[in-house]
């Protein structure tokens, strides 16, 4: 049963890309897309479930013992994400009932993202570095057909520079994916965490840069970020939240797979890196954030900024900042998801997202100015919200190591983030609007009004639930963190055990 | 035999950093294109370059004898070719498609996803 609760989550999303592509012509394929995110979210749960009872669950494909098949392999972190993405995939899909255009869902814009989920998922279920790769490839090229989809000339623009940037990034990955192979022999992430134990640490080294900087791209860390800024902002609103919620996340994860289970014989080196990456990318971020004047672009800048706790998390490599880094991350997938959905109403409604030309939300659509304040405050890290646990678990980690420079920067980058949300604020909520007008959510047709707002009210409602009652999903988070620090559960459920 | 393909692996990159140098996004592409290359040749060559015989299962073994080569690589490049044979072939009608909306080719003046005014 289990061999079966492993591949459900990606087979499904491809049954409903194919099945939306057979009837993209007409409205079915939007409620096709909806009840195939529902049933990866229940598929997730179970998955979920089934870790949490009895330890990491695999699956070997093709019934090929472990180092020679594929691997598909799930532990706390992993089915964590897979729920997640679950979540994602049903509010985002929602809410594109009523946001995607008829032209972009002829195109097969249902199709394209359930491809792309099932990417995302494939990415955290494999046990196995080429078939990474692959995930990887599948997530990237439905990606770019959902950033260029209505072709737009601003798209094109933006298309080429991240279509070019992760191509660089993805022959980096696939050189060190080649030159490990070459220094170790296997492929196999559980294998490889034996396998390079009795490699030349030098050339570890080498090949760990290289990961670093390939997935350092995707995840967009400093200096490697500018693509997601010039990007993110311009395709539709819930392929941005969607882009915003998920991609760069899956970047993240890959870099905690892989420097918790691969590389980690030269701590002192490569997390050093990391530390030192992560404090820049939180401190570029909130300050790109702080420039810019268009509410998608700060966004934007936010994401940067917050990838940088999450890496943070992962560089002090103690249990407590491990459990930071994956409550983060799962609390940041939600959260900034959200505020993308948000800021898709607000330009529905206002007639724009350059915060010069809009304005007057809160006097028109006081509701909407209640929905964005809930994610904003918890990016920034109000208590009680979820941002608030998540920040505050990260600090207290850094404290304990007397990292006090460390702590001060991500408290510092948390008042700069409130800086920059009082800049939405202000401009797009409270002032006046420049053309006279009073935007009203009554303005938008009664049936889009629902399918718009629901998904913003349900991902509020967890953000909020997270932040009243922390408990459960911290224990979850602090077990990842104890199962990514110490695999051995995990190299058994892959490999068996072994002498 | 591992060194002349090393060579030819430097020899690749070096001109596909070139290339990638370039203002004109489309000497970028063929940069890319020649760095992946390299990038397979990469692959191949650190999977162990052997004058063995071919990984062949004979009929009825359930394995192949000793002394053949690693077919693991072959299957690698084979997979990451048709990836990247997939991905250059989008970027290509995407960058065609960007001189159609934009008449240029020149990076510098792509400017309309962020525009220099943008930051103020």
């Amino acid at each position: 049963m289990t061999g079966l609760l492993l591949p459900l989550p990606i087979l499904i999303a491809f049954a409903t890309a194919i099945l939306a592509f057979f009837f993209r012509k007409g409205a079915e394929a939007r409620w096709i897309s909806v009840a195939g995110s529902a049933l990866m979210l229940a598929a997730g749960a179970v998955l979920l479930a089934e870790v949490l009872a009895s330890g990491p669950v695999a699956a070997q494909m093709g019934n090929w013992p472990a180092p020679f098949g594929i691997t598909l392999v799930a532990d706390t972190l992993a089915a964590v994400m897979v729920v997640i993405t679950g979540l994602t995939a049903v509010a985002v899909s929602v809410y594109a009932t009523a946001d995607v255009t008829r032209e972009m869902e002829d195109l097969g814009y249902h199709s394209l993202f359930q491809t792309l989920i099932a990417g995302v998922m494939g990415a955290f279920l494999t046990g196995d570095l080429f078939n990474l790769y692959v995930w990887f490839e599948v997530m990237l090229i439905s990606s770019f057909g959902l950033l260029v989809l209505g072709g737009r000339r601003v798209q094109m623009d933006a298309g080429i520079k991240y279509v070019t940037l992760n191509l660089i990034s993805t022959i980096l990955f696939l050189s060190g994916i080649g030159l490990l192979y070459g220094v170790t022999g296997t492929l196999n992430l559980a294998d490889l965490h034996f396998a390079v134990q009795s490699a030349d640490p030098g050339l570890v080294t080498v090949i760990a840069t290289m990961f670093l900087i390939g997935f350092g791209v995707k995840a967009a860390v400093f200096p490697l970020f500018f693509w997601l800024p010039a990007a993110y902002h311009t395709p539709a609103f819930s392929v941005s939240a969607v882009f915003a919620g998920l991609l760069t996340k899956v970047g993240v994860y890959a870099l905690i797979r892989m420097f918790t289970l691969v590389f980690t014989q030269d701590t002192g080196f490569t997390h050093g890196l990391l530390l030192w990456i992560a404090c820049l990318t939180m401190v570029t971020g909130v300050l790109g954030a702080a420039a810019q004047s268009d509410f998608r672009r700060i966004l934007s800048f936010h994401i940067v900024s917050q990838i940088g706790y999450m890496v943070l998390g992962l560089a002090l490599l103690t249990p407590l900042a491990m459990a930071g880094a994956v409550f983060y991350l799962v609390h940041h997938i939600i959260v900034k998801a959200n505020l993308f959905l948000v800021a898709g109403v607000a330009n529905r409604v206002a007639g724009g997202n350059e915060l010069d030309r809009i304005g007057g939300l809160y006097k028109g659509a006081p509701f909407l100015a209640f929905l964005f304040l809930i994610p904003a405050f918890s990016l920034a890290g109000f208590p009680p919200l979820s941002g608030f646990w998540a920040k505050y678990v990260l600090v207290k980690a850094s404290l304990d190591l007397q990292l006090w420079v460390v702590a001060a920067t991500a408290l510092a980058v948390g008042l700069m983030t409130i800086y920059s949300m009082t800049k939405i604020w202000g401009r797009a909520f409270w002032a006046p609007h420049p053309g006279g007008q009073v935007p009203t959510l009554a303005s938008l047709p009664a049936s889009a009004r629902l399918s718009l707002l629901l998904p913003i009210v349900g991902l509020a409602a967890i953000t909020v639930l997270i932040g009243l009652f922390p408990e459960p999903f911290v224990a979850v988070a602090t077990r990842a963190a104890e199962e990514l620090l110490d695999p051995s559960a995990y190299l058994t459920a892959v490999l068996g055990e072994r002498p | 035999m591992e060194f002349l393909v090393a060579l030819m692996v430097g020899a690749l990159v070096a001109a596909a950093v070139y290339l990638m140098l370039a203002r004109n996004v489309l000497r970028f592409l063929f940069g890319l294109v020649l760095i992946s290359n390299a990038a397979n040749l990469l692959i191949f060559a650190s999977g162990g370059l052997t004058p063995e015989a071919p990984p062949l299962v004979p009929y009825g073994a359930p394995a192949p004898d000793p002394g053949v080569a690693n077919a693991l690589p072959q299957a690698l490049v084979l997979t990451a070719i048709v990836i990247g044979f997939g991905l250059f072939a989008f970027a290509l009608v995407l960058i065609y498609r960007g001189y159609q909306t934009m008449g240029t080719l020149d990076s510098d003046e792509m400017r309309l996803a962020e525009p220099e005014d943008a930051a103020k």
